[in-house]
């Protein structure tokens, strides 16, 4: 039987760190880094007779996150434990939400090959984050550092709507961009405050009834995501093929092998035993507390993008690259305002920017220049101070050592030579020891003028005007 | 109320306790007679009523987003059994 | 006059005319725990030193004007499951028998903030589990009264030292009775306040919706000068009430013209011994003679409130030792070979046989397949429970019963029975499930000389109510004139 006669089910659960000051029942800071165990109290680190009590913030964001995508927001919710022990769980139970979460119901449209797709949102739940545990090089064991015990997560958990890694892939990045635009996660994926865990399984197009899934747990990259989902349906379908079961279980991806891995012992069933937290008061949010937010809520990816195409008419391909970060959207309002050239500061950002943040494996939150030093960037070659194949050295400056591009410009003596008498003379020079061109170009072969100025170019490591030089080449070429 | 060894164990296992085979048959006769007597709540006219989770009605207690560092620090691995480079030291577990 | 039989209104008056120094009464209180503690064995640690130190201390505070209030230099008892900065807090347990909390729960730094002064840790059932302090790992309690009975639990400590006079008085806790059951074997008073009235922030949870911490004393006086202390809002814990603070000593008018008793019949029913009925039933004429109406009723909800209860405390409880576990600041095993083995031997070596019991009834009823049968309706018969008392109180302002089926039992008669056991409880549980207040006060003894207490319940937050019946009925009878505590061995 053929793969074609498969189709896969995936469902994914998003764990996004909230970006509060301080932790959901603690008044400890959260920020990333810190050495061990040294943002902890005795409620975090779980000493006996602590009691937790609920940061309002951490509310606040689950609510704005439940409106940004389309969510019923619960008048009635509460909070529960959710037992089991390990040692990154000091209380040897989890704050979580049960049956009542704070949001349900909401979706998010995302593009794919087929045009839109709704993937709905089933709930939207507030929890603590575990502690992390770290390995002892030196005596054979682990270590328990507790200073991520406690940092405020949101669960929003997709509805098994999509049907193909690429599908995956476009959630992950939507729902990324839009709890950034409204500004209650950082989402920096290698810090792990934006992971998933991945639920797959397949069954054939004609049957009914769903495939058993597997889980893989906390996926921090979009590459080991859609490698992992690929690698998942096709060992589920090979299974099936084979004539055997696929095993409902809990995997661990492997980016090395490529392979995905059994993580619990079977002799463990889990039973959670769910509970009310008796030590935490029912969440009863008003209508005016959530209409306040609503009213409030930043203007969306999706409102962006019809601003974009609509009002700026820019080409759906840059909007989609701009608007997919809001840090990158941002940039490009901001750095457009101060140089009034909005053409110059999108291609800036889709090309060159885009490339190098690539190459170097940053997040756009990363770039480590401000909008208005990319705005004077635009404005130096607008202004004809410098050429745009210098613009790109600049802008390489720019990501290792952020500065004003003048002064770059000025340290490295990169300012463009826009003097006629000093760029007749280079062309002079150029067409002197290029003899063969010039009979080329007066023989009707065009190319050859590009020669030239590319030489006069070289020759002057890029800062010639090249306009001028056009020009000059033309007019003596032409004597 | 009829309690299985079996189901005994697996409810030892999920608190993290052992039962010594000595002890098991005293905490399952313990056990059931505990549970028989329990189970009068089922015979309460409770089907109309909502469940109670806790004595205090109030609703939506919430602290404000601000940082307060516990001074304390050394005091809270102090009563640590084993610890290494400020934290909790544990057998190795494989993630 | 002897200090150690004093309370702590009659301290504080001869501390104010000049009759007594701080000195002095830290002095006898510590000399008594010498004479007392190797008979009664009320406390975990005995802070008798520091205690000698800090009443110098405050004496000269007071002497030079730094501080004053009427509590400074007053000493107290605390039950060892109440967090104390820098002092160990054990609750009774091996798993904690090297614990020095890191901080101080919010009633002690009330207590500190008053320049109290604590004379230690009080010994308990552990972890608050039982109702005789003798699952205490350490050392069981005995009755002042008879130092072959129990004291009662799990606040047996507490009582048993107020009782004793090694200290003037002393804070419980109460889950379901562990502050009145004591407190009545002991022939002291015992005050559960309203749930929510005192912070829980730093009491070592059991049954985090049932727990209250109280005032063990002498007398009702007292209870209420302590009540007035550490009741209150406390921004650490959410389930602690935001309302205004009450003077609960101004309430003690000994007045109870008019007021309506409820008696409930089903608590004067065949499981309570005769001799607490005919006690109960002449405190009854009391208030009767005091132009109080007495009327009895049908408060039918005894019997299920106990299995609510146990199905409840045990859940939560289940729950909240979970993080005994070994890693951070427990006992922990000394061979492990791998981190389940490390878990699992920590906790079983750990904690005691009845703690054990209840973390498995606990686990049970929260596992799946049994939560609705038990956990869930449990919780659906709480709020019947809530509605059969709210029925009450529409009627009567406060309701009259027994404290406990019997007085103090022999060291060992029921350990051996679980069920027994928590069936001593079947008076005072059913209060703890409601959320109100109840207290307990000693109305006379039994033929053998052992201490009867009777307790009375008020509706949420009525403190003042029960307090004044408490009061007005200690008047007329005298208890504390009439008989003492015979250490008889």
């Amino acid at each position: 039987m053929s793969r074609e006669e498969y189709e896969s089910v995936i469902g994914l659960e998003v764990h996004a760190e909230l970006s509060t000051k301080t932790k959901i029942f603690c008044s400890c800071p959260t920020k990333f880094g810190a050495s061990p165990n040294t943002q902890t109290c005795p409620i975090c680190m779980a000493m006996p007779g602590t009691l937790p009590v609920l940061n309002e913030k951490v509310v606040e964001y689950a609510v704005k996150a439940g409106l940004a995508t389309n969510c019923t927001i619960s008048k009635d919710s509460k909070n529960d434990r959710k037992n089991y022990y390990y040692p990154d769980l000091p209380k040897s139970y989890q704050i979580s939400q049960y049956d009542k979460p704070l949001c349900e119901n909401g979706y998010i449209e995302i593009d794919t090959k087929n045009g839109k797709k709704k993937i709905r949102i089933l709930r939207i739940h507030i929890e603590e984050d575990a502690g992390k545990l770290n390995h002892d090089d030196f005596g054979g064991g682990s270590l328990v550092d507790l200073n991520r015990a406690g940092v405020p997560l949101i669960e929003i958990v997709s509805e098994p709507d999509i049907s193909s890694s690429e599908e995956a892939e476009a959630y992950l990045r939507k729902l990324k961009a839009i709890l950034e635009y409204i500004e209650v996660s950082d989402c920096k994926m290698q810090e792990g405050s934006y992971r998933a865990d991945v639920n797959v399984s397949v069954k054939k197009k004609t049957d009914e009834k769903l495939g058993t899934r597997t889980e893989m747990k906390n996926m921090n990259s979009f590459r080991s995501i859609t490698r992992g989902i690929d690698y998942e349906i096709d060992r589920q379908i090979d299974l099936l093929e084979d004539g055997k079961q696929v095993e409902q279980q809990s995997l661990r991806w492997d980016d090395v092998s490529g392979k995905t891995f059994s993580m619990r012992d079977k002799e463990d069933a889990q039973d959670y035993r769910y509970f009310p937290d008796p030590d935490l008061v029912a969440i009863r949010l008003s209508n005016e507390y959530v209409e306040n937010i609503r009213k409030n809520l930043p203007e969306l990816p999706e409102k962006r993008r019809e601003r974009y195409l609509n009002e700026y008419k820019m080409t759906e391909k840059e909007t989609d690259i701009i608007v997919s970060s809001k840090y990158l959207s941002d940039l490009f309002e901001e750095a457009a305002d101060i140089c009034k050239n909005r053409k110059a500061v999108s291609n800036w950002i889709i090309s060159d920017i885009s490339r190098i943040l690539n190459e170097k494996e940053l997040e756009p939150a990363d770039i480590p220049f401000t909008a208005e030093q990319l705005a004077h960037l635009v404005m130096i070659i607008d202004k004809g101070t410098i050429s745009s194949s210098i613009g790109k050295k600049v802008l390489e400056e720019l990501f290792e050592n952020p500065r004003e591009p003048e002064d770059i410009v000025k340290e490295k003596g990169w300012v463009q030579i826009s003097d006629e008498g000093e760029i007749k003379k280079i062309v002079a020079e150029i067409l002197a020891n290029n003899q063969q061109s010039v009979s080329d170009y007066k023989a009707g072969k065009d190319k050859a003028l590009g020669f030239l100025v590319g030489q006069a170019m070289k020759a002057t490591k890029g800062k010639a005007n090249p306009q001028l030089l056009n020009k000059l080449f033309i007019e003596e070429l032409k004597k | 109320m009829k309690v299985s060894k079996e189901e005994l164990l697996h409810i030892a296992n999920l608190a993290q306790l052992n039962l010594k085979e000595e002890e098991i048959g005293n905490y399952l006769q313990n056990l059931e007679e505990i549970l028989n007597f329990a189970n009068i709540v089922n015979n309460a006219p409770v089907d109309e009523l909502d469940i109670t989770i806790g004595a205090n009605e109030a609703k939506n207690v919430f602290r404000k987003d601000e940082v307060k560092v516990f001074e304390d620090n050394e005091a809270l691995l102090a009563n640590a059994v084993s610890k290494e480079l400020n934290m909790f030291k544990i057998p190795k577990v494989i993630q | 006059m002897n200090i150690i039989d004093l309370t702590v209104n009659e301290l504080q008056e001869k501390l104010k005319n000049k009759e007594l120094t701080i000195k002095e009464i830290t002095q006898a209180y510590v000399d008594r725990i010498n004479e007392k503690e190797k008979d009664v064995e009320a406390f975990v640690t005995t802070l008798t030193d520091e205690a000698l130190n800090k009443a110098e201390e405050i004496q000269k505070k007071i002497d030079e004007g730094e501080i004053n209030g009427d509590l400074a230099g007053i000493p107290i008892g605390i039950k060892d499951n109440i967090n104390t900065k820098g002092v160990k807090t054990t609750c009774s347990s091996k798993m904690l028998e090297n614990f020095v909390s890191p901080y101080d729960a919010t009633v002690m730094q009330k207590i500190n903030s008053e320049n109290m002064i604590n004379l230690g840790k009080l010994n308990m059932d552990e972890f608050a589990m039982g109702s005789s302090t003798e699952t205490s790992y350490f050392k069981t309690t005995k009755n002042p009264w008879d130092l072959n009975r129990v004291p009662g639990g799990s606040s047996g400590g507490s009582a048993a030292a107020v009782a004793s006079g090694m200290v003037p008085w002393a804070l419980g806790s109460d889950t379901g009775g562990s502050i009145r059951q004591p407190a009545s074997f002991c022939g002291v008073v015992g005050l559960k306040p309203t749930y929510g009235l005192v912070s829980r922030y730093g009491l070592v949870a059991f049954a985090s919706s049932l727990d209250q911490i109280g005032p063990i004393t002498k007398d009702v006086k007292d209870a209420a000068i302590l009540l007035n202390l550490i009741a209150g809002y406390d921004e650490k814990d959410t389930t602690s009430v935001n309302m205004e603070k009450k003077d609960y000593v101004k309430a003690l008018t000994g007045d109870v013209k008019g007021l309506k008793i409820g008696v409930p019949k089903e608590f004067f029913g065949e499981g309570i011994n005769e001799e607490v009925k005919n006690s109960l039933k002449e405190a009854i004429n009391k208030y009767k003679e005091l132009g109080a109406e007495v009327e009895e009723f049908s408060l039918n909800v005894a019997e299920y409130a106990l299995a609510t209860y146990y199905i409840i405390a045990c859940a939560e409880a289940s729950s909240n030792l979970g993080r005994f576990d070994g890693i951070r600041y427990t006992y922990r095993t000394s061979e492990f070979k791998d981190l389940k083995e490390l878990f699992k031997k920590s906790r079983s070596e750990g904690f005691g046989d009845e703690v054990k019991r209840r973390i498995i009834l606990g686990t049970y009823v929260l596992s799946s397949g049994y939560y609705d049968a038990y956990y869930k309706k449990a919780q659906k018969v709480r709020t019947m429970v809530m509605n059969e008392f709210n029925k009450g109180f529409e009627k009567y302002d406060v309701i009259l019963t027994p404290t406990s089926p019997t007085v103090a039992f022999g060291i060992g008669e029921k350990s051996g029975n679980p069920l027994e056991m928590y069936l001593a409880d079947i008076c005072t549980v059913s209060i703890n499930i409601a959320g109100v207040p109840g207290i307990s006060i000693p109305c006379g003894v039994d033929s053998n000389g052992m201490p009867i207490g009777m307790q009375i319940v008020g509706n949420k937050f009525e403190e003042e109510k029960i307090l004044n019946v408490a009061y007005t009925l200690e008047k007329e009878i005298k208890f504390r004139e009439k008989y003492k505590p015979e250490f008889k061995k």
